[in-house]
């Protein structure tokens, strides 16, 4: 089974709840595909086997036989490339590596390089497997390392994605083909909105889910209400604690440091899985 | 000699537009006879690499300058490989400007003026 753990809103309390399920339940496998800010490991303290870098191909355009007939920057979508009068300019961060460019160069002068883009790390803490992507500085497209990231997806394990928050798309290719997703919020108008905007996003994509909210004595009970309203599953309700945010700021997990919520996170895999 | 001003609207005594990517209109204006076209910029909503376009679609006007408010790392470099010197900083009507670069107040800047995607959402 495949769990996803996303949210609208950024700073909900995701990677708690990523990785304090994970550890509560037996045989996980754990893949953090917030690629351009992974955290789930500064918790788990994973130890890394390997590293394997990630590419993706890029226009390089020979210019003695280029003739400025433009046809590669017609074809380009997201405007990598410029044809002027006698240069042309490939702007690597913008390109997807989708190869039209090279493909319909009537000259043959484009040809496809690797780019690195980042990589891909795999490790395991006890019996938990893990997994997670960085996205190299600078660079703006992670979904080709979130792809990466889940080709090590782990079909024998129960598997717990980690999702990069928002509802573009990095969102979604982290999210596809998972069995449930839980939204984590928090009762606060800004995580509503978010909250509201997700689910669209999660209707589309036919996806069971669930709503936790976080720090659920904030705020107010618009949250809830609209729940009810739409007849979404509220599966765990998180305390605002001060106990629990002194733990996640020492990087420490909330069911070692309170052992009393390793129950409440089973209690909310019985639920994904009924 | 033919220079382009990034302006808010389509004649002379328009203001100019603070971006180049995405500003309202191109102005190409004969600095000579005050002869000018206004271009509506096909790039405005653009999701991204209007710069890039914007750049490519006036080095193929063959001016000398652009002349604007501010200018990213993507337009500056297509358009310095189509040969347009770039004049940041200028605000004030499209007319009062092609006068002043006459005069030859207005200097080509060597360096781009802002980040990528500074004229996103400014509309």
């Amino acid at each position: 089974m495949i769990i996803s753990v996303a949210s609208g809103k950024g700073g909900t309390g995701k990677t708690t709840v990523a990785v304090n399920l994970a550890l509560s339940i037996p045989n996980v496998q754990l893949l953090d595909c917030d690629v351009e800010e992974p955290n789930a490991h500064i918790f788990i303290k994973p130890s890394i086997k390997n590293r394997m870098p990630v590419f993706i191909l890029v226009p390089e355009v020979d210019k003695t036989r280029c003739n400025f007939c433009g046809k590669c920057k017609e074809v380009c979508a997201y405007n990598a490339i410029a044809v002027l009068k006698k240069d042309v300019l490939v702007f690597k961060e913008l390109c997807h590596g989708c190869g039209a460019c090279a493909y319909l160069c009537p000259e043959g002068a484009i040809k496809e390089v690797n780019k690195e883009i980042g990589f891909v790390e795999i490790g395991e803490k006890d019996n938990l497997q893990f997994a997670h992507g960085k996205l190299k500085i600078g660079e703006a497209m992670s979904p080709p390392l979130i792809k990466a990231v889940k080709q090590y997806m782990n079909p024998t394990r129960t598997v717990i994605v980690d999702i990069p928050p928002g509802t573009s798309c990095p969102v979604i290719e982290a999210i596809k083909r998972s069995d449930y997703c839980v939204l984590v919020t928090e009762p606060t108008p800004f995580g509503l909105y978010d909250l509201i905007l997700a689910i669209e996003v999660i209707r589309k994509l036919k996806i069971p889910f669930g709503v936790v909210i976080n720090r659920a004595d904030l705020g107010n009970r618009k949250t809830e209400d609209y729940c009810h309203k739409e007849n979404i599953p509220i599966l765990m309700k998180i305390p605002f604690k001060k106990e629990i945010a002194k733990a996640y700021s020492r990087g420490e997990i909330i069911i070692e440091t309170l052992p009393e919520y390793k129950k409440s996170f089973q209690q909310l895999f019985s639920k994904i899985g009924t | 000699m033919k220079i382009c001003v990034t302006s808010q609207g389509d004649n002379l005594d328009s203001q100019v537009d603070p971006r180049f990517g995405r500003c309202q209109y191109f102005i190409i204006v004969d600095t000579d006879t005050l002869e000018f076209e206004a271009i509506q910029n096909p790039n405005i909503d653009a999701m991204g690499g209007a710069g890039i376009q914007s750049g490519q679609l006036i080095a193929g006007k063959q001016v000398k300058a652009v002349l604007t408010g501010n200018v990213g790392p993507n337009a500056f470099q297509t358009l310095q490989a189509g040969g347009v010197e770039v004049i940041v900083g200028v605000s004030g009507s499209v007319k009062e400007i092609v006068e002043k670069y006459k005069k030859g107040e207005l200097k080509p800047t060597d360096n781009p003026s802002v980040g990528r995607k500074f004229g996103m959402g400014q509309k």
